[in-house]
């Protein structure tokens, strides 16, 4: 029977610690760059012009399509040789996961606004306002409230993904575990914990991410007509 | 900016590659008979009145979709080893991380699924003195199946995707081989590109092929 | 005799092969308040739409204040229109849809302050004068702040009416303005609408209220297959329609309506 011990995992908690900070860190400028980008590219890919549709079409439909860890090696090793550029984990990370958050993000902006009723657009044309305008003031602050769900799911995803930073050495959670595995030979209990942190905190957001959908869906400005 | 591409050295390379995209095949081929059907028991699992099923359903379910796959696969190839008195192979532990996730996620497909044919469909074979299990099988699921094929295929396509995670472990598929090539090559950029393009070629046919049938579900049932 | 406000010659709109209007000809003197009958699928509604633009005429020409819209297509297609010129014209001409299409993440007053602000780009205290004023005459003070959600049928139209009317229209249009409502609730927006007509504004009202349009119109037109099939004053058409297809959709309504 195996004996459990917990010890070497608690000793090196400041380690896991940092490790969380930095998910999060990633975590957080990748969503910073993404939610920006991927509406961009939803906007290019609506705009009805070819010239803009087709390429943020392709960057969508690349991303979605290909692993990210093919990604993330491209980005790392292959990118820098490309430009000449010193390529630190955390920058080939931000890039990556920036970018293919923004393909995903991009498609949920798309679904939100085409889910807004020809209605509104009519009435914002109505009254003078030009496609911009009807965008910025009536269509978007519709479409982003029914996104919202979508965006926690998005989010969410995106920090699952994030751990694959671990495979170029930048010091996220799952690769301070490997290494403190490695350092204490308590492989079991290290990564069981590992697992229960991310279990934790990926909970943590989707019970916020639903009472916050909740608290949505009763307030008075619901987007029911 | 003035790169010389070099493709050359990958295609010299194409059987180490061949290799690597048959174990991806392989793997794949795996984890989406094993995830979905896994899948299935669950989310029928979920859907029992009975406590016994239905609560470990839905901690599994909880679990696994709430924990990175990378983590899962880890866990499998590096702590497990210590419970099991056997060796865990890099396919095994990754297979079982791919598995075990996708079952969580497609178990959920199933429970909507399910969930979304009327009620009157239920009792019209009740009505025909169909039990429980005669009714899902022969009524429900048929149709329900139907409505979900847009949401498996897409869990396939993940599934594809998460087949490069086994590289990780050092199972031989082909990003892995691909590793290989640009290492000893010193040619990444060719390499991963060649890799990238071979996914999305791979791949895009069956992403818009669901699309088509989104579309052709939303048209009609 | 006056210059027309609006002047409409061989107005056409097709969908495809589908011809919706088939040459419409029609001037709006200032003050006149024109009804436009017909059947559902006659193309009433879609005049009203090409007159502000919501859709873009097939061919025809059509005139603002006396000055000729849009420029000449290439090679002598269709009239091509810039965004700027149609969101001017959408300015001077205020439009009421039957569905009111309120914007639901506003309130009331923020609804009726919108095209001031965004797009004539007034000041917030000025704007918000100004809409209470609309919200007034619209009979919907006390509900300035409440969001669209929380207000009947006939009050969101009250408030799309008000939200219209901040603008300084020249022009009013109504596409079929009660046709969503609960029979209990036209009437206030028929009240409304009777008041803004006994300031002497122009409007054109599309409408299956045959007693309002008598009472309240000074012309009534009948649309059939894309065309006027029969105009004249209330009295002309309404009881005493001299073509054949004029008289039997009254024949139709009456029994309903008048």
């Amino acid at each position: 029977m195996y004996r459990w011990d917990f010890w070497p995992v608690l000793a090196n908690a400041d380690l896991l610690l940092q490790g969380l900070v930095n998910t999060l860190a990633v975590t957080g400028t990748a969503l910073a760059f993404g939610i920006p980008l991927g509406l961009a590219l939803a906007l290019a890919r609506l705009s009805g012009r070819r010239l803009l549709a087709w390429p943020a079409g392709f960057v969508i439909e690349f991303f979605r399509t290909t692993p990210p860890l093919v990604q993330l090696f491209w980005f790392f090793f292959a990118l820098p040789v490309l430009i000449r550029v010193e390529m630190t984990p955390f920058m080939a990370a931000a890039l990556t996961f920036s970018i293919q958050s923004a393909a995903f993000f991009a498609e949920v902006f798309r679904g939100g606004i085409v889910s807004i009723e020809r209605g509104q657009w009519e009435a914002a044309r109505a009254i003078g306002m030009t496609p911009p305008q009807s965008m910025r003031r009536v269509i978007l602050p519709q479409a982003v409230k029914r996104m919202i769900p979508a965006f926690m799911e998005r989010a969410i995803e995106l920090m699952k993904t994030t751990t694959l930073v671990a495979t170029v050495s930048y010091a996220d959670l799952l690769f301070q575990a490997n290494e403190i595995a490695q350092k204490t030979f308590r492989p079991l209990e290290v990564f069981t914990v590992t697992a229960g942190i991310y279990f934790v905190v990926i909970l943590l957001f989707s019970l916020i991410a639903r009472q916050f959908e909740r608290r949505l869906a009763v307030s008075g400005e619901s987007t029911v007509h | 900016m003035n790169y010389q591409w070099n493709f050359a050295s990958v295609f010299e390379n194409a059987d180490a590659l061949l290799y690597g995209a048959v174990g991806t095949l392989r793997i794949f081929a795996i984890c989406l008979v094993l995830g979905l059907s896994l899948g299935l028991v669950v989310g029928l699992a979920r859907y029992a009145r009975n406590r016994l099923l239905n609560w470990p359903a839905t901690a599994f379910v909880e679990f696994f979709r709430n924990t990175p796959v990378l983590v899962q696969i880890l866990w499998f190839y590096f702590a497990l080893p210590m419970l099991v008195p056997f060796e865990i192979s890099p396919l095994m532990a990754a297979a079982l991380g791919i598995s075990l996730n996708s079952a969580a996620f497609s178990a959920e497909i199933y429970r909507g699924g399910i969930q979304s044919i009327e009620p009157g469909q239920w009792e019209a074979s009740r009505a025909l003195g169909m039990t429980g299990l005669q009714a899902m099988r022969r009524i429900i699921l048929p149709q329900a199946l139907r409505r979900m094929l847009p949401a498996l295929t897409n869990r396939a396509i993940e599934i594809f995707k998460m087949s490069t995670l086994a590289s990780v472990v050092a199972y031989v598929e082909l990003l892995q081989q691909g590793k290989l090539v640009a290492s000893l090559n010193f040619n990444p950029i060719e390499t991963y590109s060649v890799i990238a393009l071979a996914f999305f070629v791979f791949l895009f046919p069956l992403v818009r092929a669901t699309y088509a049938l989104e579309r052709r579900l939303a048209k009609g049932d | 005799m006056a210059d027309p406000l609006l002047r409409t010659i061989g107005l056409r709109k097709s969908y495809g092969t589908h011809e919706v209007l088939r040459g419409i000809d029609l001037s709006v003197l200032p003050g006149e308040r024109i009804a436009i009958l017909g059947a559902s699928g006659s193309g009433k509604s879609t005049l009203l739409r090409c007159l502000n633009f919501m859709e873009i005429p097939t061919s025809g020409t059509v005139e603002l204040g006396g000055r000729l819209l849009g420029s000449e297509g290439r090679g002598g297609g269709a009239r091509v229109y810039a965004e700027r010129e149609l969101t001017q014209v959408r300015q001077r001409v205020g439009m009421v849809f039957q569905q009111f299409n309120l914007f639901p993440h506003m309130t009331a007053i923020d609804n009726v302050m919108e095209g001031l602000r965004t797009v004539k780009g007034v000041k917030a205290p000025a704007a918000r004068e100004r809409a209470m004023a609309e919200l007034a005459r619209v009979g919907l003070t006390d509900r300035a702040e409440q969001y669209p959600a929380r207000l009947s049928g006939g009050q969101k139209q009250r408030v799309a009416i008000a939200r219209a009317l901040a603008m300084d229209p020249e022009l009013l249009l109504f596409d079929e303005p009660t046709s969503a409502l609960d029979p209990e609730l036209v009437g206030e927006v028929l009240g409304v609408i009777r008041s803004l007509a006994e300031e002497g504004r122009t409007m054109l009202l599309v409408t299956h209220e045959l007693g309002f349009a008598y009472h309240v119109a000074t012309r009534v037109i009948f649309i059939a297959d894309g065309e006027i099939h029969e105009s004249g004053t209330p009295d002309e058409v309404l009881k005493n329609p001299q073509r054949e297809r004029t008289q039997a959709f009254l024949a139709r309504h009456r029994e309903f309506s008048l």
